[in-house]
């Protein structure tokens, strides 16, 4: 199953608004990402609540329906 | 939500993460990794030199499930280092190019 790009980063964006999202399609077949994320919302916090900050972002969809999202994260400097 | 029943499940997973050093929650095996990123979590690993078990959540439905609530994270491979949920893939590649998966391997063999 397929997610578009611009699918992903409104739902980042829309749970942080600051967000500096890009993202680059792996495999050129919509299924494949790679997502980094810069957002002053992550201030403070450890890579794994950065990393669950996006994911509860995107729903129940990683894991399911986007399987193959590697992700980075980091704060705005 | 914010009350969470401690299942059978719960409880076997502990068991696993507190009874190893280093435990990885993956797809397949060592040897014969099923996913890509579980894939690049044991050539990490590898390249760590640590020793470390393999959970196959392919073998066990109810880990397979259960991990993902365990550490509020929803995706697998998953890294425990001393009882502690360390990360998915990406964040074990992140820690080893900062070289800090590396400082946790060699804080374990001395306490060890």
């Amino acid at each position: 199953m397929a997610m578009p790009a611009n699918e992903i980063e409104a739902l980042i964006r829309t749970a942080l608004p600051g967000a500096e999202v890009t993202i680059t399609d792996l495999a050129g077949d919509g299924d494949h990402y790679a997502a980094h994320v810069v957002a002053p919302e992550f201030a403070g916090k450890s890579r794994i609540a950065q990393h669950q900050m996006v994911y509860r972002a995107l729903g129940g969809r990683m894991g399911g329906e986007l399987h193959a999202l590697q992700l980075t994260t980091a704060v705005p400097t | 939500m914010s009350e969470h029943s401690h299942s059978a499940t719960d409880t076997r997973i502990a068991e696993i993460v507190n009874g190893n050093q280093v435990v990885l929650f993956m797809k397949g095996t060592p040897l014969f990794p099923q996913c890509g990123f579980s894939s690049r979590a044991i050539a990490i690993l590898e390249h760590l030199g640590v020793e470390y078990a393999s959970v196959d959540v392919l073998q066990d439905m109810e880990i397979r499930q259960g991990i993902k609530s365990f550490s509020d994270w929803p995706t697998i491979p998953q890294l425990y280092i001393g009882g502690e949920f360390v990360g998915g893939s990406d964040i074990m590649m992140e820690m080893f190019e900062a070289g800090e998966l590396q400082q946790m391997v060699e804080g374990l063999k001395q306490a060890g």
